[in-house]
């Protein structure tokens, strides 16, 4: 078990315009499980192979246990990359397939033993130990080929979408088996993943990168609650954010009838004075079909997904000359408003966030 | 009866990041629904005759050509497709399109490597249910397995032939920057080569492209070639497949000592005397053995200019293939164009040493090459490809020749060959393993030809 620091550490790729991961500082708790997640290209995969040692860092610095890595080969980080390869020998019995490898690095046979013994047990597989894999369920197969990462005891798990290639079924099973037994064995985990769903449900911690570079860290709840800037509040949440520019009007902005009062923290920034943006998640609407208070939206069509239904509407601009604005809202999924109808929509105003839209950044 | 209607489109291979395919390339055009979506660079109509709305699993015996065997954490399937053999692989679409952009691009960066079809999405049965996207990859004609190459009766050399292919494999991607991520025996297809194997990659799902790769990478995938091919060996012989004296923790060391010695040669660099300079040439030529051109050099000489250092930047594999192909058209794997012009340069010797190599070439595949291949008879045609058929031949008609101590005319080499050697060969053009363990057909000792007790081209 290990910290993991990223002390300012920056990967270029000759003949690309900007780093891939630039400047990344961010430190990883014993036994935490840490998520990387961004969108394609943000860097991500890129900081979990510097942290393995399949990438050179340009600049800064790799720590793990406090130990500076950064030059250091991969064998010689006791890390280890989780099922990039999960082949299983036919041939073999449950307990070989898991411990082959440690057989090959000559760990003696009764420790061999020992520690595949001990990761069967964490794993439910003790009574397969010594059937052949052709016996096994697709969920237990996987569960073989996560024994031979932890039959190794390394310091640092290191997982890199590691169930991209299975089927929806499956993912989900492994998801769930992912997280209780990280949180089991208590080794540091550093996952990455590109499904926002699988960073906020399986991490003590996410930390969302975009263009190399570090947006946000913090608890799924925290990231979700207090996205700390736009981007963030854009990323995370499935629909996303609303987010409307709008000018403020005697440190309030207006959206139809509901008046909702800017932070303090608005007036340290002079473009707040004239406007900002407003975030509004969909379930945080209160929806009617007759609250003038709230905001009139025409329907444009209801989506219904089994537990929730959202609608996507449009409202008049925003302002004079503006563009109509779309907004989705989370309705009854008993009682949907027919598409076509208008309905009104009211932020809970202790649930709105607002960002200042020169830098970004979230205010208050 | 035609399949479903089908929208056909290609992609662009070409995207901007580095490594992986970015998520959200190319994905397919919403077709209709009930429609196929087919990302592919040629239109084979014959392609909308499987059976693509029953899952893989399902798919009746007349469209199999083979059920593949092994664990596979995917469904695969070999069918049959105007006159060739695909394989089919169930998977998700993200994961497919990543595999077949990669392929393309080790296609044009000339590694070798399956063919990448097509990717099919917006599968779904009669009953309108989905069905996972499918990768479909052409089948590499007389290519085997590995398992396929063992027996109880294995030749002791067939082994390490095989892995120093894989580490040539591994070479020549990285050379590319492909980071394979699962290098293994089972993700590797062999072509007999005039004694040897080439070693083409199959499965491209976890590699990644770089402009060029870092000593972790490459180190990284040479440490999971060595596990994979140590753990591919240790089932083998649980699996009683091949000899208790092979030692599978040996032989897998055996990839990180071939390919570090190679790699060393093909992009090391060496400082000698200015008046060594002949040592430029030697290394070329000691390039150009190992089957590589060398399209660039770095040349540098010290500050006080008494000593040059050199390293190749830009390597070709390749280079007795596209000697073979220059003067003959034949295409050859490197060790069978090795072999070809060794006994092209012999004939040459022998019959018209005057003539320029050009012509002299070219009658030697009017009277050599064509005459063997054209003796070949119809059902005998799909046991090896041409090229190696010619090299086995020459080397029967060496050992003939010694035996019977006079020189056994071409004509009289090729029946017996035919009847002794080839008749008995088990057909390689489209092998596949079945289920059960053992190659389909009758097992029998791998001697790639007559048994040597030494090689006539001292190869």
């Amino acid at each position: 078990m290990a910290t993991v620091t990223f002390d300012n550490a920056t990967r270029r790729y000759p003949g690309m315009a900007g780093p891939a991961v630039d400047g990344l500082t961010l430190d990883i708790a014993d036994g935490e499980f840490l998520v990387l997640v961004g969108p394609t290209g943000c860097g991500k995969s890129t900081a979990l192979r510097m942290l393995a040692g399949l990438e050179d860092v340009d600049a800064g610095r790799v720590l793990i246990d406090g130990r500076d890595v950064t030059t250091a080969p991969a064998n010689d980080r006791d890390v280890a990359m989780v099922f990039q390869n999960y082949a299983l020998y036919p041939h073999m019995t449950v307990a070989d397939n898991m411990g082959f490898a440690l057989k090959i690095a000559g760990v003696p046979a009764d420790e061999l033993a020992e520690r595949v013994r001990e990761a069967a047990r964490l794993l439910e597989l003790e009574e397969f130990l010594d059937r052949k894999p052709k016996a096994l369920s697709g969920g237990q197969r996987q569960r073989v080929a996560m024994g031979r990462a932890i039959v190794r005891h390394p310091r640092v798990f290191l997982m890199d979408e590691p169930l991209s290639n299975l089927d929806a079924a499956l993912r989900a099973q492994t998801r769930t088996q992912i997280a209780s037994l990280t949180r089991r064995l208590g080794v540091t985990t550093v996952y990455v993943t590109h499904d926002q769903v699988e960073a906020m449900t399986l991490g003590d911690r996410v930390a969302v990168l975009r263009d190399g570079v570090l947006q946000q860290v913090a608890p799924p709840r925290e990231l979700y609650d207090r996205p700390a800037n736009l981007f963030v509040a854009g990323f995370i949440g499935s629909p996303p954010m609303n987010l409307l520019q709008l000018p403020v009007d005697d440190g309030a902005v207006r959206l139809g009838g509901a008046v909702l009062p800017l932070p303090a923290a608005a007036a340290a920034s002079p473009a707040a004075a004239a406007s900002v943006v407003l975030g509004v998640r969909p379930e945080d609407f209160e929806v009617a079909v007759d609250q003038p208070a709230g905001l009139a939206v025409k329907v444009e069509s209801v989506e219904e997904l089994g537990a929730d239904a959202y609608l996507h509407g449009k409202a008049a601009p925003a302002g004079p000359g503006g563009q109509p604005v779309r907004l989705t809202a989370r309705v009854d999924v008993r009682q949907p408003p027919e598409p076509g109808s208008t309905v009104h929509l009211l932020p809970t105003a202790s649930r709105v966030h607002f960002f200042d839209p020169a830098t970004r950044r979230r205010l208050g | 009866m035609k399949g479903p209607a089908a929208h056909w489109h290609d992609e662009p291979t070409d995207f901007g990041q580095m490594g992986k395919l970015p998520r959200g390339h190319g994905v397919a055009p919403a077709a209709a629904i009930g429609s196929l979506n087919i990302t592919s660079a040629t239109t084979d109509e014959e392609l909308l005759d499987l059976p693509w709305h029953l899952a893989l699993e399902d798919w009746p015996v007349a469209n199999l050509a083979a059920l593949p065997r092994g664990l596979s954490r995917h469904i695969v399937r070999f069918a049959h497709l105007s006159g060739s053999v695909i394989a089919v692989k169930e998977t998700s679409e993200h994961v497919a399109r990543h595999e077949y952009h990669m392929l393309r691009r080790l296609q044009r960066l000339d590694v070798p490597c399956v063919e990448p079809l097509a990717v099919l999405t917006g599968r779904r049965t009669a009953d309108g249910s989905e069905l996972d996207p499918v990768l479909v990859t052409r089948h590499l004609r007389f290519s085997l397995p590995y398992r396929a190459l063992f027996s109880q009766t294995l030749r002791r050399d067939t082994l390490t032939r095989l892995i120093d292919a894989q580490a040539l494999l591994l070479v020549r991607l990285h050379l590319v920057g492909f980071y394979w991520g699962d290098v293994s025996l089972s993700n590797t297809l062999f072509r007999r080569d005039a004694g040897a194997f080439a070693a083409y990659l199959v499965d491209a799902e976890t590699g990644e492209l770089y402009p060029e790769l870092s000593n972790g990478q490459r180190e990284y995938d040479l440490e999971i070639a060595r596990v994979n091919i140590a753990g591919e060996l240790m089932d083998l012989h649980e699996g009683g497949l091949i000899e208790e004296k092979i030692d599978p923790l040996a032989t897998s060391e055996r990839i990180m000592d071939s390919y570090r010695k190679l790699w060393a040669e093909l992009t090391g660099k060496e400082s000698f005397d200015l008046g060594e300079r002949w040592r430029v040439n030697a290394r070329i030529r000691r390039l150009n053995e190992l089957g590589f051109d060398v399209e660039e050099f770095t040349i540098k000489t010290t500050a006080d200019g008494s000593s040059i250092q050199l390293q190749p930047k830009v390597v070709d594999a390749g280079h007795h293939q596209r000697r073979l192909l220059q003067l003959t058209g034949l295409d050859a794997e490197e060790n069978q164009a090795r072999r070809l012009l060794n006994d092209m340069d012999a004939y040459r010797a022998d019959n018209n040493p005057d003539l320029d190599q050009e012509l002299s070439a070219h009658l030697w595949v009017r009277q050599v090459f064509e005459p063997v291949v054209r003796a070949i008879p119809r059902e005998l045609q799909g046991k090896l490809e041409p090229a190696e058929v010619v090299h086995q031949l020459l080397e029967h008609r060496w050992y003939l020749s010694e035996e019977q101590n006079r020189n056994v005319p071409l004509a009289e080499a090729v029946q017996s060959y035919i009847d002794n050697v080839l008749r008995h060969r088990r057909d390689e053009a489209a092998f596949m393993l079945q289920e059960d363990s053992r190659p389909a057909g009758p097992p029998r000792p791998d001697t790639g030809g007559t048994p040597p007790a030494s090689r006539p081209d001292g190869s």
